[in-house]
């Protein structure tokens, strides 16, 4: 149903600054779970609880002396961080959140953008922000950020075709690529994990990897390296490279969410938007439990796991899938 | 030896016991951890129970400072103007803390036990200046107090050079 553009206005702004908010309470969140696991603390000096610790970073990265390679080249190496973090906050904007609400006499989609083809959106955006790390490292002029953003994109490239191929089931299941009314089919018959557990681990995984995070974080690899593409990078710049990375991890746990666990549809009682949020909070903290649980992965560990484990997974889960969809 | 997969899960339930335990991580400016009570912290010197310097600017713990951080300048007492016990006296004793590395040779230098050093570590400044410490600031009795530890628990015995000179 279509809605004035007014209305997708407000919610777009709404979005971007709730998005932007849970933004910087997953690092809290990170930080604070990580230390538990770990037997400390995490951040406790800003407010109570270290809860104003995402903003006394924010006004310490924004303060920071933004460095500049003498010989970087100048507009990629701006647009870079830039690029990445819109791409990322632009993929949320066809997620579901609700089912959708009449107010007054206006109709308000549960999402953003209610596009036909929101899935393919969102890969495609995502496929985009790559572009961002990429061209970020080889703008910064170093060949340590070169190396860094090549490994990043090669192993972004190689666990996207898994990650794409993972959904496929879902998207025949549902017959449809647009997220609400897949989130509609799992609330008319079951949650899509029940049948698609297969195409669920190698997306969670493929996710993993996706995200860059433990233990496939190797475009960081903090411990062994400097850091990946953004070595050369620093302040609100890193900031932004950071908040990419973030802003990835929620949506691809939101992506979850919609595809697996039927969206806003909850077990019981239709809280609508706060089952989404919920649920999302829980995958979030499943990403922060499996960094502090997992050692990372060699270089050939992880792409000989992409390609010969999770590509003939959801390969042949989504042939299956597409057989009995076909014969049921 | 249990497969890998299970191996992983028990990982997996380890990090997620961890979350119902008490961090072990100590608070530092509110709880401070007992010293070791031999602890090498920022310098003193000493007077003699009359008040006069037991430093009498001999130099040798200038000499023996691997750092060379310490800087004595020697004066003669006179009948009027007496400072310390010996012939002469300290007339400019100043320890430069920035360079310092706390070895603790200038204890063992001093024929006098003249100098020792503390136990107070909190010694950061702002300026570099702030960090040249003089005479009198050795001579007075340290601002702040740090928790020791029981040396009846914790110290080490005598050393052999201290009962046998």
């Amino acid at each position: 149903m279509t809605e004035p553009w007014w209305i997708s206005l407000i919610k777009a702004l709404l979005i971007v600054n709730l998005l932007l908010l849970a933004l910087s309470y997953t690092t809290w969140l990170e930080r604070k779970l990580l230390g538990r696991m770990q037997n400390r603390y995490g951040p406790n000096r800003a407010g109570p609880f270290g809860l104003l610790q995402p903003f006394a970073d924010l006004i310490k990265m924004v303060r920071k002396e933004a460095f500049y390679p003498a010989a970087a080249s100048n507009l990629p190496y701006i647009v870079a961080p830039a690029l990445s973090a819109t791409t990322a906050l632009l993929a949320f904007a066809v997620i579901p959140f609700g089912a959708g609400w009449t107010i007054y006499h206006w109709h308000v989609n549960g999402a953003v953008a209610s596009v036909p083809i929101g899935l393919i959106v969102i890969f495609a955006v995502g496929s985009i922000g790559i572009y961002g790390f990429i061209v970020g490292g080889w703008a910064s002029e170093s060949k340590y950020s070169l190396l860094g953003s090549m490994r990043t994109c090669a192993q972004l490239v190689s666990y996207e075709v898994s990650l794409a191929l993972s959904v496929l089931g879902v998207v025949l299941m549902g017959q449809s690529l647009n997220l609400t009314q897949i989130v509609d089919k799992q609330g008319e018959t079951i949650w899509f994990i029940v049948p698609q557990l297969v195409g669920f681990l190698v997306f969670f995984i493929g996710g993993v990897a996706e995200t860059s995070r433990a233990p496939f974080d190797l475009p960081e690899a903090d411990t062994e390296l400097v850091a990946g593409y953004h070595t050369e990078y620093s302040g609100m710049r890193w900031g932004l490279f950071q908040m990419a990375e973030y802003v990835n991890l929620i949506v691809l746990s939101a992506l979850a969410v919609t595809l697996f666990f039927g969206g806003w549809h909850g077990p019981w009682a239709p809280l609508g938007p706060l089952w989404f949020f919920i649920k999302l909070a829980i995958f979030v903290s499943v990403f922060i439990w499996i960094r502090a649980s997992v050692p990372r992965l060699r270089y050939d560990q992880l792409m000989r796991f992409g390609w010969k484990v999770l590509l003939p997974a959801a390969t042949i889960n989504a042939l299956v899938t597409a057989l009995l969809v076909v014969w049921i | 030896m249990s497969p890998q997969p299970v191996d992983t899960l028990k990982g997996f339930a380890l990090t997620f016991r961890q979350l119902f335990k008490k961090p072990i991580t100590q608070q530092y400016p509110e709880y401070k951890r007992p010293l070791y009570p031999r602890f090498r912290g920022r310098h003193r010197l000493h007077r003699h129970a009359n008040g006069l310097e037991k430093c009498i600017g001999c130099s040798l713990c200038a000499a023996a400072c691997p750092a060379d951080c310490i800087r004595v300048v020697a004066d003669e007492n006179t009948p009027d103007n007496r400072v310390s016990a010996g012939e002469r006296y300290a007339r400019i004793y100043e320890i430069n803390m920035s360079r310092c590395i706390f070895c603790g040779y200038c204890e063992l230098a001093c024929p006098f036990d003249a100098i020792t050093l503390g136990n107070e570590f909190e010694i950061s400044e702002y300026n570099r200046e702030d960090l040249i410490y003089t005479k009198d600031m050795l001579l007075a009795p340290p601002a702040k107090r740090v928790p020791v530890a029981d040396p009846a628990l914790y110290d080490t015995p005598t050393p052999y050079y201290k009962t046998h000179s």
